[in-house]
Formats: C-alpha cells, structure tokens, sequence
C-alpha cells in the first residue's frame, strides 16, 4: 500500500489511477468494473454511480481491511468467552463493509464518531490490532490506556466510542460545524444504529446541521435489531434515508463495500460542495447477538442469521468479485487471511501479558488544567495525586 | 449468599443488650425460603398489576425481551401488550409520556435499562413528575416509579457505573428508595406503585441474582414496606455503619469481620434515601458515639455529606466521640481497568480500617 502525506493527496491519487488503469497486465487484472444494487434517493435527482470501477490495489485493501475487523472480532468474543474481556462487548462482525466503504472515502480532514461497536473503526483510525485488543483486555497497550474498554476508544480524526445511544449524533454535527467554522475542508460521519435513530437529539441535529448547513455525514448503519427490537417494532417509518425530512438521503446495500464507498464520496461531494448535511441507510446485519452477554436468537432465528452469512457476507461476497474478476487469485487471498490470522494470534497473546496502567493513573485526565492537585479516594484521608498523561489530539 | 442476623454476646464492652426489640417486620429466619432480588422485584409488580388494573410498564426490552436484565420476565405473557409496553430508544419521550399517563389517571411503571440513561430523560424526572403537584397547589398528582438498575456494575467503564441517589434525593417532591435485599425490593416496590409520588427507585444489577431469606409475612400480597424508614440490618453498640444498597452488604460483611476482634458495629439499611430516616440514624449515634456511612457514589455532595451534615444539625453531634467519617466510592469516573476499578469502589477493608481509625484501635 502506497501512503501518500502530501496535500495534494487527491492530485496525486488520480494521477496514480490513470497509470493503474493504463498498465497492463498479462495474468491478473488491474481493475474491474463492478454493477453494484441501485440506491434509493430521498430528495435527490441524481445519485451516487451504480457502475464501479475498482482497483486492484483498493480491492485487495479492502478486503484485507474486511479481514482484519472479522478477526479482530471473533479474537475479542474469544478473549470475553475466557472472561478476560470484561463488562459489554459489542462485534462489528457482519457490518465490516460499513466501516470499509466508509473509510475509504475519507480524506485526512474528514472525521467520524459513532457509537460502542466501534473495534474496527478503530482499527481503521489508526490504531494497531493488539492495541484495540489491548484496550479490550484493560491493558496499558490499549489505546486508551486500558481506561475505556470495549465501548470507549479514540483517536486521531475519531471521537469515539459512546456508550449513551444516540448521544453521539448532537456530537458529530458539532463536530461538523467546527470543520465548518475552523475552514478545515471536513466533513464529520456520524454513525449510529436503527435504534439510536429513534432518539428525539437525532431530529434536533438533522434540524440545526440542514439549518446552518454544516458539513455532515449522517450515517444509520441498520442492522436490523436494537437489542431484541426489530426496527420494524421501533419505528414508525424504517426508511431511515428519509428521516431526515429535509436532509437528503441514500440508501444503500451496507453489505456491499463497493455500494457504500461510492455513496460515501458521493456524500463527501454533496458536503464540500456547500450543500450542507446528507443522510445515509446502510442496510446491513450482526451476526452476533446484542453483547456477549445476549445469545441473540430470541428474536430471531437462527436460519435467518444462516441465511444473511450464506447469501449476503459482506467478505464472502468482496471475495468472489475479486475472485471472478481475476483481481487476486485465492492463493493470493489465502496468504493474506494466513497473515492476519498470525498476527492477530500473536495480538491476541500480547494483550493478554499485558500490565494494566498502575494506581496511581486512577486520577489522571481527569482535567487537562487541575485546580486541585489531588483527588478523594474511598476515604477521606486517602489522596489520589491528579496526573496529566495525554497529549489531547485536538488542542495544540 | 445468605445472611442471618447474629445475636453476639455481649462483649466486655456492651453491658446494655437491647437485642430483643426487634422490629415487627422481622427477618429472622423462619423457614428455609430464599427469593432472589430479581424475583422479589417481579413479584411486586406482578402483584401490583394483579392489584390495580391502572399499573402498567414501559421501558425498553420490557416486554418481549422479558427485561434487558429479566426483571419484568413472564409479565407481557401473563398481562400482554397494553400493559407491559416495549418503547424504541428514546427516554426523554417515553419517560415523558409515563408521566402524562400518570397526571391522567395510571400508575405507570417507568423502567430506565439503567439508571445512567435516565439522564436522557432527567428533565421529565425532576420538572414533570417532582414539581407538578406543588405547582398545581395539589391538583394534579403524579403517581409514577421510575425504576431500574443504578450504580456501579462490572467492567462498563465511566459511562454506565454512576450512582444517582444523591442527585434524585436533592429534589423535592421525589421519595427516592434504593433497596438491598429481597425483602426490601419486594415491601418497597410494592409500597412505590401504590404511592401517589412519584418515587425513584434505585435497584443494584449486581444484586439481581443473590437470593436472601424471605419469609411469608414478606410474600403475602398485602406485604408492604413503609417509605422513609430504615432498617436496623445488625445490632451494635460500639459504632454505627449507614449504608444503603450495595454498601449495606459491605457494611454487613465489615461488621462481621469487626467482630472478630471485638467491635460490634450496629448495621443501619437506608433504604429509602428521600425521606432519609434520620432518627433511626440519631438513635443510633446516641449509643455508639461513632458512625461511618458507606455508598458506592462519589463523596462529593453526596448521601454520606447529607447525613453528616443532619447529624451536625442534631442533638448526635453531642454524642459523637469522633468526627463522621464518609466510606465513597473515589472521586473519579469509572475506568475499566479492573485494578483501577476496584479503587474506585469501597471495598471491605476500607470499612474495617477506617472503623478501626474512628474507634482507636
Ligand atoms: C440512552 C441509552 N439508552 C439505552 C441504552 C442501552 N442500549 C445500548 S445499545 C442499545 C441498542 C442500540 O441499538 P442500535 O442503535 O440499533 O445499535 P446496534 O446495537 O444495533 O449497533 C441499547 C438499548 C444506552 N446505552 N443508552
Ligand atoms: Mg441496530
């Protein structure tokens, strides 16, 4: 994979993909060009494209990307199942080309927030696998320290990591207006579930961001379930692309990586253009239940989890495009699964020799200026000295 | 995990014994009956609907779901879709609309999943159902529980272990209950749904699955607790503990210890945090000269401030030998880290040492 830090990093991909599409190559194909589901539009005249062109480099990153969120998931059930993981544990498993699609179309500026089931983003943010791992198992080598857990991770351009539905959607509109205020260029993508999109604070962001058209990137990632509700028993209207009234919306087959990378930068376009907030539906599924702790077959059976994991698998389905296009070759792929496989074992091990951070963080961060230099502990003549770890990312 | 009361000899230092008053709704171990907190919390509601045709619950995950923690479980089955009423995500609409229904004539049963979420909604809470019936100059009641699982769980990190008593209790016009047992959960919640107030009633998750001996004064379906008043848990006269919910455990367990080495610490269960049954607590005072009260919430403004604060405004301040010490869970927001999280929450051993500092020994 080729990383690019120069500003002009748009100039230079372009550049990049007319070479690509220009090389030829004798066995393996270079790019491919895919037909992908027709979206929906809510107040829109025309939509993102339904004919994608593909490279090979983007198809192999994107599987592996894919790849390494399946595995990172099935390690954190593993490690909850051993009891290592402690408290909630939310998979991602089954909605990776969300995340993927999303991901793909953002620029250095761009950032996102959603809620807790947030180990791939973080992944995808920057962080390395035995660091998300890491934070699952409350270890120093988490990336936060241990201090957040399964539901409360950050980084770079990612503002977490909320465990209070729907509290994060307010938070990515103001995220939104600062890119906007600040003249960053960004735009913010605010995730969050069918359920959190029932939350009166949802309306009250779409409102102000399509009022003061800021720079957003509303995201209902529909899985299907909040908790053991179907949408269908929560909301009166389940086209969440058009709950935005005003805002205008897309959906979009969320098991397709190639459908929601294209809306994406569709949705990029929309916002950079002044054009102020879109709403996008992804349309995806969980396989796993709610948290660990939920079996997740009560409200719905097991043959319809079967059925959406045999037809409609986000990777197994990548994995065939790639395939039959001749992008990759399965020996190809099968290297690439050994090598996350490998690494994430290894990943798996090192968050579990891990130290947690010692005693005396237990009252750190808990201002960036402390006025008082110490906290009470559980009783009164037990101090806690107040310490400074940081650096903030987004105060420089 | 059982608890009996003790009867201790007196030791070298007690020579009253007031062991035989006993209070009239006793828990002295009858019969070898246990019920779990969970069930004792499902039983009261499931009497109460039986009882009065106006109860009704809503919440998320209540109905079909049987509860996000099985406390509702069996009661749409039994009473089906108009009364036990599964909402979407939205705490500030459906807590507001429960208190509509109340101020029009039902007694709903408002379940928060946790009590965490019911900051979503604290403005329906506090403006809505605590001050209605003042504002109205008594017009207008609002008969409504707001009730689900508050405080600290296992490994959930800052977001969803806090403890709200002490910000419920600040408002009047809220009677606020925080049981420990199952007989507590079952007398008090019964008491609740029957209560024209609106009553917060702050359950522990943690407390969920232990069953306590119950006898069958407390499973008859006229059984109710009265609201304001505590419980004196343990006999004791050589320092007072004050403790409610999760901290009554800790108490009882830290007075257990004491004993040991010859310190009888009377054990006082709030149960109930607004009113707050502060003549139990004097009475007590007036005995044992010392008290420490323990909560798993933050010190800072919090129940453990409030008593120590009535003491000083009462004749116990005469009677103290030592000043009121305050057993909190640290001032920090909940991490994960499991070391850490320990740290954070009153553990035994800070009970005993600090009993040990207050007495001298
Ligand atoms: C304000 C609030 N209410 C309730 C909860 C408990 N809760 C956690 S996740 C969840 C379901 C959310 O479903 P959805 O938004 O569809 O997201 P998904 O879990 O499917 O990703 C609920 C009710 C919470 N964390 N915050
Ligand atoms: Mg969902």
């Amino acid at each position: 994979m080729i990383t690019l830090t120069t500003k002009n990093v748009s100039a230079v991909h372009n550049t990049l993909q007319k070479l690509t599409s220009t090389w030829q190559c004798r066995n393996l194909a270079t790019e491919a060009t895919f037909d992908i589901k027709a979206f929906k539009l809510h107040k829109l005249e025309s939509g993102p494209n339904t004919t994608v062109t593909i490279t090979k480099e983007d198809a192999i990153n994107y599987y592996k990307q894919m790849q390494y969120i399946r595995r990172i998931e099935t390690a954190a059930g593993n490690l909850y199942k051993e009891k290592i993981v402690r408290g909630f544990c939310h998979l991602y498993s089954g909605q990776e080309a969300c995340a993927v699609g999303m991901k793909s179309a953002f620029r250095d500026q761009d950032s996102i927030i959603s809620a807790y089931r947030v180990h791939g983003w973080t992944y995808l943010m920057g962080a390395k696998p035995v660091e998300v791992l890491s934070e699952l198992t409350g270890r120093i080598g988490g990336v936060v320290r241990g201090k957040g857990g399964s539901m409360h991770m950050y980084g770079k351009n990612f503002y977490g990591g909320n465990g209070i539905v729907g509290a994060q959607v307010p938070l990515g509109a103001g995220i939104a207006l600062a890119a906007k205020y600040l003249g960053t260029g960004g735009v913010c993508f605010t995730l969050y579930g069918d359920g959190a999109s029932n939350q009166g604070q949802v309306f009250e962001a779409y409102n102000m961001a399509k009022l003061w058209n800021l720079p957003c990137v509303f995201v209902c990632e529909n899985n299907g379930y909040a908790m053991g509700t179907s949408s269908e028993r929560s909301a009166s209207n389940t086209s969440y692309y058009t709950r935005g009234d005003y805002i205008p919306g897309i959906w979009v087959d969320g098991m397709d990586v190639l459908a929601v990378r294209e809306a994406s930068k569709f949705a990029v376009d929309h916002c950079i253009n002044g054009n102020g907030p879109i709403l996008l539906e992804t349309v995806t599924y969980r396989y796993s239940g709610h948290s660990m702790s939920d079996p997740g077959t009560s409200y719905r059976t097991r043959a319809e989890i079967q059925a959406v994991r045999m037809t409609r698998d986000p990777i197994t389905s990548f994995k065939e495009k790639i395939l039959s296009t001749n992008l990759a070759t399965v020996d190809d792929l099968k290297k690439i699964d050994n090598e996350i496989k490998i690494e994430i074992d290894q990943a798996v091990i090192k968050s579990k020799e891990d130290e947690e951070i010692t005693l005396d963080e237990l009252a750190s961060d808990i201002y960036s200026k402390p006025i008082e230099s110490e906290h009470r502990g559980v009783v009164p003549w037990q101090k806690i000295k107040h310490v400074r770890i940081g650096p903030a990312f987004n105060i420089v | 995990m059982a608890f009996t009361i003790s009867f201790h000899k007196p030791s070298a230092l007690t020579n009253t014994v007031k062991i035989l008053k006993r209070s009239l709704n006793t828990t002295r171990v009858l019969a070898n009956k246990q019920m779990t907190v969970r069930d004792a919390l499902n039983s009261a509601m499931d009497d109460e609907m039986e009882r009065d045709e106006r109860v009704f619950i809503l919440g998320e995950e209540v109905a079909m779901y049987d509860g996000a923690y099985k406390v509702s479980r069996g009661l749409y089955k039994k009473y089906g879709e108009k009364r036990v009423i599964d909402t979407p995500i939205t705490e500030i609409g459906f807590a507001g609309i429960a208190v509509g229904a109340a101020m029009a004539g039902l007694r709903p049963i408002c379940e928060f999943m946790t009590f965490n979420f019911s900051l979503q909604a604290i403005d329906h809470v506090i403006n809505s159902a605590a001050k209605t019936f003042y504002m109205s100059a008594g017009l207008v009641n609002v008969p409504i529980v707001f009730r689900g699982p508050n405080g600290a769980a296992a490994g959930v990190a800052a977001q969803h272990s806090q403890c709200f008593g002490a910000w419920y209790s600040q408002c009047p016009g809220l009677k606020v209950i925080s049981p420990y047992n199952s007989e507590d959960a079952r007398g008090l919640l019964k008491a609740a749904i029957r209560d024209p107030d609106p009553v917060v009633f702050l359950e522990n998750e943690l407390l969920y699955g232990n069953q306590y001996p119950i006898t069958d004064e407390v499973l008859d379906k006229d059984f109710v607790l009265p609201i304001g008043k505590a419980k004196i848990e343990r006999k004791g006269d050589h320092i007072t503990f004050v403790a409610h919910s999760k901290g009554v455990e800790l108490a009882l367990d830290a007075a257990k210890e004491l004993s040991s080495v010859g310190i009888e610490a009377e054990v006082i269960n709030l149960r109930s945090l607004r009113p707050l049954d502060i003549n139990t607590i004097i009475q007590s005072v007036v005995r044992t000269n010392h008290i420490i009260s323990i909560e798993q919430g933050w010190p800072y403004a919090g129940i453990g401030s409030e008593i120590s604060a009535q003491i000083m405004e009462s004749e116990a301040f005469y009677h103290l030998d030592a000043p009121v010490i305050r057993v909190t869970g640290a001032d920090v927001p909940m991490p994960y880290t499991k070391s850490l999280e320990i740290a954070a929450l009153p553990q035994i051993n800070n009970i005993v040492d600090a009993a040990k500092k207050l007495l001298g020994v």
